[in-house]
């Protein structure tokens, strides 16, 4: 394979969920997980995660800080697919039940380096005035039958939303051999190595 | 050339040819040439001195550095260079000496001169400022220059001291920094100009004698001199320009030796006067005089001016005078060449417009061909900054446009109120109209000039002032000329007619008005002629008509002469010709005279070849007089007479009109109904009134005002628009007039641009009034006799504009291209044919092209520009006018490769499949990044199949017929999948998101708002919990392992048990049974003897439960005795194929749970009694009893299966009986035993919950009646609404996915004759043979086959043809038969267990009810408990559908009385009664009978795939089959068939004891419908007699198939294992 060149290329994502802005909620906690194509395997780390309960700071910022790691590796040998995090924020509403806050999704950066990222949260609207009092009413908001919804475009039609919020995700991005396989996806000076490089000693 | 150079060459030749210039620039210079002469006297101490050279030298050596020797630069530096370097020259006599002085001190003049010249120009004080990179380059030409001399001194004058090299050196190192600007001499130069002895040699240069001479000529004429200096400037620099490159080695050579030297220099002044100076000589200032024109054109040429030729010239740009004249000044010194000006002397400012090419030169670089140039380069995006404030809603479909009517007025031409006045003064308006037209035209005068401008052009040709071009061409251009004037003149005389009958006619039309006012004694009209008539000078025009008329005469008689040429040159051939033939005529004549003579019998038959040839006449020659005379008619006809007064027509509205009390009756009839008269006028746009005008009456003068504009705001592109003119008279009523169209504007013309205009219109009614009014259509005459009739029509005309109105942010509201196809094409029509060429091909353009020659359309005419250009374009045949219309025309631009090699690449192939879904492809993963990386056989099944799309594979499936039925269900399922595949990805809300459902009072269980409000209050461990609902997941978050099947196995009921090996030879008492028997089975008719055999606490039998599922295996504890009890719970891990958890993978899952019951024996292997005491040592063994099989998809689609199954048990099951004695001992309840056969109870579900797919939510089309499917879809939500949970069907979807309503599936068709034939006496065994039949064919789910999409129903001739359907079909035909059997008999839409909803059959015999299952063929009764069947929906009949309505719907509690309406709510009522609906199934049922020879081929194939199977999953025993047994098999296995499985165990027990002795046996037949091979083994596999592994175990199989009609097969098998007894 060595000889060959490369036959996939490496997608490392590390970074955090920093933090989020929701000016009406409180006591807030998070999850994620990643949607990728047919084309994408994880190799390492983790696809998914559920976050701590933050609650407001009590500065005027009033951030909510999860500072939740992220950390995992993608090989693929397409970027069709290119993963996306599918975030959704969870916490209580008035009368204790946990509720969904907020759903967004980004695409992980195509180029290496360090990125920030800020994603608007929304979340799916009751079909009618009396769903959504009973809907608050018994702590059962509407929710996506799978977060991971809100990274395909196909069915959105038929939903409605409202906006929530923001979360701030920090992403540092690592790519091998994008450049070898034909994908130029940065700056031309940050992809400085050219010419077969030893493997490192990744998982195949 | 060097740009420097070319200056010089300018400057030169503004020197030659402006000596103003000089003028001003020498006076300017002369103070300071003066000052520079004493200047460079001072340090030289002035040449008068005589001081020989060499003291010269020496004295001069130290002071290089002065400034104020600089300017002299250019002359010192010219000096050395034409000064021989032998030193003997210094020996020069003072003459010389001073001579050459002189001559410096000229050079310097004409030097300095030129550089005030360049100053003049350049305003700035700063000519380092104006430098550009070429100049910088020549300063250091200059530099080098001085260099290259130092170096020459150094080497050829060895007398040169150390300092001097020294003090060269230092100049050198210091020379690169200072920049010295151009012709400033640089220290060295100063130096060497005063070091160096300045002696002329003849041989050296070619000026400097000559300069020399005149100096000795004529030496205080400076002034004389001028001239030469810069020329030999001029040479002089192309000789350093020769000598640079040499400069630059020298340079370098020498670099490095000059760095030890510092010299101290004072900082650089430039005066500057210098300065000026410098540039002068450098720069060119065009003069802005102007330029005479001769000097523009060539020798001898008189300017052409093209506009009195009358040919186009366009508009030249404004550019001002000055200007003009600075660029006409410079072309001409600049390129001596006269190309830019034109003919006129101008220069050239407008585009040649008969040019074919491009003027702008092709921008070609330097190794590139056009190619190169031409192809595609990629780009990265540019990130495109939108702006939006200028967007218009252009996308926007409703923007709303607007079209702006102004309707200022009507004006009525003829009017049926019109009195005769009225009439001839329309007329005069209109002949007037017509004058002004013409006036303004002025076609006569245009074409005189023009015909003047012909003769003078033939003139000038004619005049052999030009003898570059060649006589013929001259002739040509005559010539046609010529036929010009003649032309021309004829038009011209036409429109000078026509203007003179014009004024003729107004004039008589005026005297006709004038005699009818006079006549009638009053007026009418307004209306007055006065004629003006303007004195011409009767001199001159006389002449000027006379000089006209002479020159037509000439004109003409030239034309005739040459036609009289041309007759006589035809005259003088044809009399030749004439002449000849009579000669020969003659000869002829006399030859025939000889040969009379000689054969006097021979006739003279001869004829003449043609008619006698006429001799021609001579054609006349033209008589002068006659021709003048003509002329002379024709002038006085059509032309004014010389002298006569010019008469120009004034038409005035200053005459009074006679008041009406003044007028006869009549004419106050007339004009009072004028008055009652109005107009309005309606607006339709597009054939719909839209707006009308305000009603205005009608005028005296029949002119009515509007001024009113309708803005129409308008959504389509207008197609019609029309104005309908109405009149109204008094308040009877109103008529319509006319209709008047109005042209739809173009684009371009919008609001506050759009022109009034007028369009006409008239009407052909037909009125007549009582009073003056000459009415319309009626005829009337101005005659007294009433003769010269004239009629006339209501005619007139609207003066109108329409225009596009303009939004507020000044854009047109017009509407966008697209709706514009029609409109637009509707207004192509009406342009004219030349403006519309090309954009849609309307003419034939070779056509065209010949029009265009013929017509000699003026090329310089901008109007004509594109239809030349066309014409250039279509006649040079270098555009390829494609005839085929590409759409994408730029998709191949942004190709990167080919299709072929795109279509090669493996990696993009595969990508294509996966999106598409292929099957194969569905779930790639991970695509290899190269092509070398994936490999062909990847794609070998995908192409195989395809390949095999059309080739029926026999190999799988042994019968033909069901390999064609295989393929084609195959088909059908592709064709049927690709069109819902678009379906399924319309999502719904509920897809997407989870909500809770609204609290709804009307809905069953807890629904009520108050209830689940009071659940909030209920304890969260509540002491008697309740099943809660599980949630469901949906398939997408899966993967391998997450899915899980549950079985709980709880008991089981009637297991047989072993009979004991010991007893022989039972007889057991054989009865027949018939229905009732069945129906109320009592247990008599077993004998209670065997319960003698078992000795009470011996175990019966020990079963356990195997369940296997996707090969996974488990099973149960063994529980002991015919009623076991497990209440285990097992769990196998579900695997989708592919990985595929989609729903639609799912739902197309066709594995089975295999529940399978063993008795487990231990049998005792030791041989030896001796060895018992220590040990035991058994053997276990496994006999498969019986199985119950649940599809998974059953389990999937149910989401759980909780119920008691009956199990499969095989009908001969040797060594095990069913022991019913003991149950009724144990006085179990009787109503279990009221039925035969074993039971097991399970709950089998899916854990987590998977959503089932749902059936597509998509109407399909339908060919029933409308009303009729309202009608259903209202029957349902009734239904629906009352019972949810009940099924009920109205419409099916047939094969062909159309809608079908349900009871035309339900008609009475023949069952197989055989079937009826079998037992023809006994109806009851007709009908369980007729089911039975039914059952054997095989059972194919619609939501395998179709997964997720719908229930299909096919009809029952489908349905044989195909040999496979689901429960409907089976109904659909079972309820068939049965009906053609004569019965009474319904399709039950109800759910059973396991199936869930299905379809039964229930017939009613004489007094009860039999409910059928039609997949298995068995019969119960209605109040039978174990009747699968769990709930009715409803019944359908062949004529109406019953929905349950009753409270309950199990069947044991339901009143199957369809009669009743409060049990049974019928579609078809006396409110919709039934339409006699025609049934969708064949007239009658074919049955081909099935071959025999086939099925017993079969049956050998099957049998030995199967033992082959066997012994494959035996590997590491041997197989042996025992070949009496297998015999024996055998021939029992057609008596099971013929039995239907009943009742026969013992005989074949007692026969196989008898045959085979003491052998321990287990062995049971299998009867299954056949469809395929795979089943069958699985089947076989899932008893796991296989598994058998006892040392000396025998295996018997065999395989019988009974072939019933329309290749309907049952196949028996029949498997056992034998281990002999010691």
């Amino acid at each position: 394979m060595a000889a060959a060149g490369p036959s996939v290329f490496l997608l490392m994502v590390n970074g955090q969920v920093e933090s989020a802005q929701f000016p009406e909620y409180d006591d807030l906690y998070c999850k994620y997980c990643f949607v990728y194509g047919q084309d994408w395997a994880p190799t390492a780390g983790l696809e998914e995660g559920i976050s701590q309960i933050t609650s407001k700071s009590q500065d005027v910022r009033r951030a909510l800080v999860w500072n939740f790691p992220i950390d995992v590796t993608f090989k693929s040998t397409n970027p069709y697919g290119w993963p996306q995090i599918v975030l959704s924020v969870y916490g209580p509403d008035v009368f204790g039940n946990d509720v969904v806050r907020g759903y967004g999704a980004v695409h992980v950066p195509f180029s290496p380096g360090r990125h920030k990222r800020t994603v608007p949260m929304f979340v799916p609207e009751s079909t009618s005035k009396l769903q959504k009092f009973t809907s608050w009413f018994m702590g059962r908001r509407p929710e996506y039958t799978d977060p991971k919804v809100v990274a395909q475009g196909e069915g959105r039609e038929v939903t409605r939303v409202r906006s929530q919020g923001f979360v701030t995700l920090l992403f540092n991005v690592v790519t091998k051999d994008m450049r070898k396989l034909g994908y130029d996806t940065g700056p031309p000076d940050t992809q400085g190595a050219s010419g077969p490089s030893p493997q490192q000693g990744l998982p195949p | 050339m060097n740009p420097k150079e070319e200056k010089v060459k300018i400057i030169t030749e503004e020197f030659i040819e402006n000596d103003k210039d000089a003028g001003v620039g020498r006076q300017k210079k002369t103070p300071k040439v003066a000052r520079q002469k004493r200047k460079k006297r001072l340090p030289t101490t002035g040449p008068e001195e005589m001081v020989p050279e060499n003291l010269h030298f020496n004295q001069q050596g130290p002071v290089p550095e002065d400034s104020d020797t600089r300017p002299l630069s250019m002359t010192s530096r010219r000096g050395p260079r034409s000064l021989p370097p032998i030193p003997s020259a210094s020996r020069t006599g003072f003459a010389e000496f001073s001579m050459r002085e002189r001559m410096r001190e000229k050079l310097q003049a004409a030097r300095s001169k030129a550089e005030s010249t360049l100053l003049q120009e350049i305003p700035t004080p700063r000519p380092r400022r104006l430098q550009s990179p070429s100049e910088k380059e020549m300063e250091t030409e200059f530099g080098t220059e001085a260099d290259e001399e130092v170096q020459r001194t150094q080497k050829e004058d060895d007398s040169q001291s150390y300092s001097r090299v020294k003090f060269c050196d230092s100049v050198r190192k210091i020379k690169p920094k200072p920049v010295v600007p151009p012709g400033f001499p640089s220290a060295e130069e100063a130096y060497n100009f005063f070091t160096f002895n300045f002696d002329p040699e003849p041989e050296e240069s070619e000026e400097k004698p000559k300069a020399k001479n005149r100096d000795g000529m004529n030496q205080e004429e400076e002034e004389g001199e001028e001239e030469e200096p810069p020329v030999q400037e001029h040479k002089m620099d192309e000789e350093e320009l020769l000598s640079a490159k040499d400069d630059e080695d020298f340079l370098l050579g020498l670099d490095h030796a000059a760095e030890d030297f510092v010299v101290v220099r004072p900082a650089d002044y430039e005066s500057v006067h210098v300065r000026l100076q410098m540039e002068k000589e450098l720069l060119f200032v065009p003069s802005r005089l102007t330029v005479p024109t001769y000097k523009k054109l060539p020798e001898n040429v008189q300017p052409r001016f093209l506009e009195d030729e009358g040919l186009y010239a366009g508009a030249r740009p404004e550019v001002p005078r000055a200007c003009q004249n600075i660029m006409e000044n410079r072309l001409l010194t600049q390129e001596p060449g006269r190309k830019w000006f034109g003919d006129d002397g101008k220069i050239l400012a407008l585009p040649n417009p008969t040019k074919g090419f491009p003027s702008r030169p092709p921008v070609l670089t330097r190794e590139q061909d056009i190619k190169a140039e031409l192809e595609t380069l990629y780009k990265k995006a540019v990130k495109y900054v939108h702006r939006s404030q200028h967007m218009i809603g252009s996308g926007d479909p409703s923007g709303n446009f607007q079209l702006d009517i102004d309707i200022s007025g009507l004006i009525f031409t003829h009017h049926p109120c019109f009195s005769r006045e009225h009439v001839l003064a329309a007329k005069l308006a209109q002949l007037y109209d017509q004058y002004l037209a013409r006036h303004q035209r002025n076609k006569a005068k245009f074409l005189t000039d023009k015909l003047q401008a012909l003769r003078n052009a033939v003139q000038t040709e004619l005049n052999p002032a030009k003898p570059h071009k060649s006589l013929d061409t001259t002739q040509k251009a005559i010539n046609e000329y010529k036929s010009e004037i003649r032309q021309t003149r004829k038009l011209r005389d036409a429109e000078q007619e026509k203007d003179r009958t014009l004024l003729k006619t107004i004039i008589k039309v005026w005297k006709e008005m004038k005699s009818l006012r006079e006549f009638q004694r009053f007026t009418n009209t307004p209306l007055k002629l006065v004629l003006r008539k303007e004195k011409v000078d009767q001199k001159t025009d006389e002449e000027a008509y006379e000089a006209e008329i002479q020159a037509e005469i000439s004109e003409l008689l030239e034309e005739l002469m040459e036609e009289y040429e041309r007759k006589m040159e035809g005259y003088r051939a044809s009399y030749q010709q004439w002449k000849a033939w009579k000669k020969a005529q003659r000869a002829k004549k006399k030859k025939k005279k000889q040969a009379v003579e000689e054969h006097p019998d021979e006739e003279m038959e001869e004829p003449y070849p043609g008619e006698e040839p006429v001799k021609p006449v001579p054609p006349e020659p033209t008589d002068r007089a006659l021709v003048e005379q003509q002329v002379r008619e024709r002038a006085a006809w059509s032309r004014r007479r010389p002298g006569e007064p010019t008469l120009v027509p004034e038409l005035s509205l200053a005459g009074s009109v006679t008041p009406n009390e003044q007028c006869p009756r009549a004419e106050v009839l007339r004009r009072e109904d004028v008055k009652r008269r109005s107009i309005y006028l309606k607006v339709i746009f597009n054939d719909k009134e839209v707006s009308r005008t305000d009603s205005r009456p009608l005028g005296a003068d029949f002119r009515v005002h509007f001024g009113q504009i309708f803005n129409l705001q308008i959504f389509n592109w207008p197609e019609s628009l029309t104005l309908q003119v109405y009149e109204t008279i008094g308040h009877s009523g109103t008529t319509l007039l006319a209709e008047v169209f109005l042209p739809i504007p173009e684009t371009t013309i919008v609001t506050g641009r759009a022109p009034i205009e007028e369009v006409e219109f008239s009407s052909n009614q037909h009125v007549t009034l009582d009073h003056e009014g000459v009415g319309s259509g009626v005829p009337f005459s101005f005659e007294a006799d009433g003769s010269n009739q004239l009629i006339l029509m209501t005619s007139g005309k609207v003066s109108n504009g329409v225009a596009w109105a303009i939004g507020e942010n000044g854009i047109p509201l017009i509407p966008p291209l697209s709706q514009q196809n029609i409109g637009f094409r509707s207004a192509l029509k009406r342009a004219d044919a030349i403006s519309s060429i090309g954009t849609s091909g309307l003419t034939d353009l070779k056509k065209l092209a010949k029009w265009a020659a013929e017509s000699k359309l003026d090329p310089n005419d901008p109007n004509n520009a594109p239809l030349m250009q066309l014409i250039s374009v279509a006649t040079s045949g270098e555009s390829y006018v494609p005839d085929f219309f590409r759409l994408e025309q730029l998709q191949q631009e942004f190709n990167f490769v080919s299709d072929e090699e795109l279509n090669r690449s493996k990696r993009f192939r595969l990508l294509c499949l996966r999106s598409q879904e292929v099957p194969e492809f569905r779930n790639y993963k991970q695509i290899p990044a190269y092509d070398r990386e994936i490999m062909e056989k990847v794609f070998q099944d995908y192409e195989k199949r395809l390949r095999d799309r059309n080739v029926i594979e026999t190999k799988d499936h042994i019968d033909t017929h069901r390999a064609i039925v295989a393929k084609y269900l195959q088909q059908v399922r592709e064709s049927v999948i690709n069109r819902f595949l678009i379906a399924k990805h319309h999502f719904l809300l509920s897809d997407l998101i989870v909500e809770e459902e609204v609290p709804n009072i009307s809905s069953e269980g807890s629904g009520i708002l108050g209830l689940s409000l009071f659940k909030l209050a209920e304890q969260k461990r509540p002491l008697r919990p309740r099943r809660k609902g599980r949630k469901k997941v949906t398939a997408q978050n899966l993967s391998d392992g997450d899915i899980k099947v549950l079985v709980n196995i709880i008991r089981a009921y009637d297991i047989p048990v072993r009979k004991p090996t010991a007893s022989k030879f039972q007889q057991p008492s054989r009865s027949s049974r018939t229905f009732s028997e069945k129906r109320a089975a009592s247990p008599t008719t077993h004998s209670p003897t065997h319960s003698t055999d078992y000795p009470l606490g011996q175990v019966l039998v020990r079963p356990f439960v195997e369940v296997s599922f996707q090969r996974t295996i488990c099973h149960t504890t063994t529980a002991e005795g015919p009623n076991p009890s497990w209440n285990e719970e097992l769990e196998l891990p579900f695997r989708a194929p592919n990985g595929d958890y989609s729903t639609t993978s799912l739902q197309s899952v066709r594995d089975d749970v295999f529940i399978n019951i063993f008795d487990e024996v231990l049998n005792d292997v030791l041989e030896d009694d001796r060895e018992r005491g220590r040990g035991i040592h058994t053997h276990i063994e496994r006999h498969w009893l019986g199985s119950v099989k649940i599809p998974f998809s059953t389990i999937y689609f149910q989401a759980k299966i909780d119920g008691t199954f009956k199990i499969d048990i095989p009908p001969v099951l040797l060594g095990y009986s069913k022991e019913r004695n003991l149950i009724i001992e144990r006085s179990f309840d009787s109503v279990r035993s009221l039925s035969e056969g074993s039971y097991i109870t399970l709950f089998i579900t899916i854990e987590p919950q998977l959503v089932p797919g749902e059936s597509v939510r998509e109407k399909f089309d339908s060919q029933e009646d409308e009303k009729l499917l309202q009608a259903t879809a209202k029957f349902q939500t009734e239904c629906a609404l009352k019972f949810p949970h009940r099924q009920c069907l109205t419409t099916v979807t047939d094969i062909s996915g159309k809608t079908v309503f349900v009871t035309r599936y339900l008609k009475p068709l023949n069952p197989p004759r055989e079937l009826l034939d079998a037992c023809p006496n006994s109806p009851q065994a007709m009908e369980e043979l007729v089911a039975r039949y039914v059952s054997l064919i095989p059972f194919l789910p619609d939501t395998v086959s179709f997964a997720g999409i719908c229930d299909m129903w096919s009809t029952s001739d489908q349905f044989l043809d195909l040999l496979a359907g689901d429960e409907e079909e089976h109904a659909v035909l079972l309820c068939n038969y049965f009906l053609s059997l004569g019965k009474k008999a319904w399709l039950m839409m109800g759910s059973a267990i396991p199936e869930g909803p299905t379809a039964y059959v229930l017939t009613r015999e004489q007094s009860h009810y039999l409910i059928w299952n039609p997949c298995t063929g068995h019969f119960y009764g209605q109040f039978d408990t174990f009747c699968p069947l769990k709930s009715v929906g409803c019944l359908i009949g062949p004529d109406n559908i019953w929905f349950n309505i009753q409270r309950y719907d199990s069947p044991l509690r339901i009143n199957f009385d369809v009669t009743k309406p409060k049990l049974w709510k019928s579609f078809f009522s006396r409110s919709l009664p039934y339409p006699g609906l025609s049934s969708v199934q064949p007239e009658e049922l074919i049955y081909q009978r099935t071959d025999k020879a086939a099925a017993a081929e079969l049956q050998d194939r099957i049998e030995k795939i199967l033992k082959e199977k066997i012994m494959d999953w035996r590997p590491r025993h041997l197989t042996r089959w025992n070949r009496y047994c297998t015999s024996a098999l055998r021939h029992f296995l057609p008596v099971l068939e013929r039995n239907q499985g009943e009742d026969i165990e013992d005989d074949h027990r007692a026969e196989l004891l008898k045959q085979l002795g003491d052998y321990r046996f287990s062995g049971f037949p299998l009867h299954m419908p056949y469809s395929e091979l795979k089943p069958l083994i699985e089947a076989v596999y899932s008893t796991g007699v296989h598994n058998i592994d006892v040392p000396n175990v025998e295996f018997a199989l065999a395989v019988y198939i009974h072939p019933y009609p329309k290749n309907v097969l049952s196949v028996w098998i029949y498997v056992a294992s034998l281990i002999r007894n010691r």
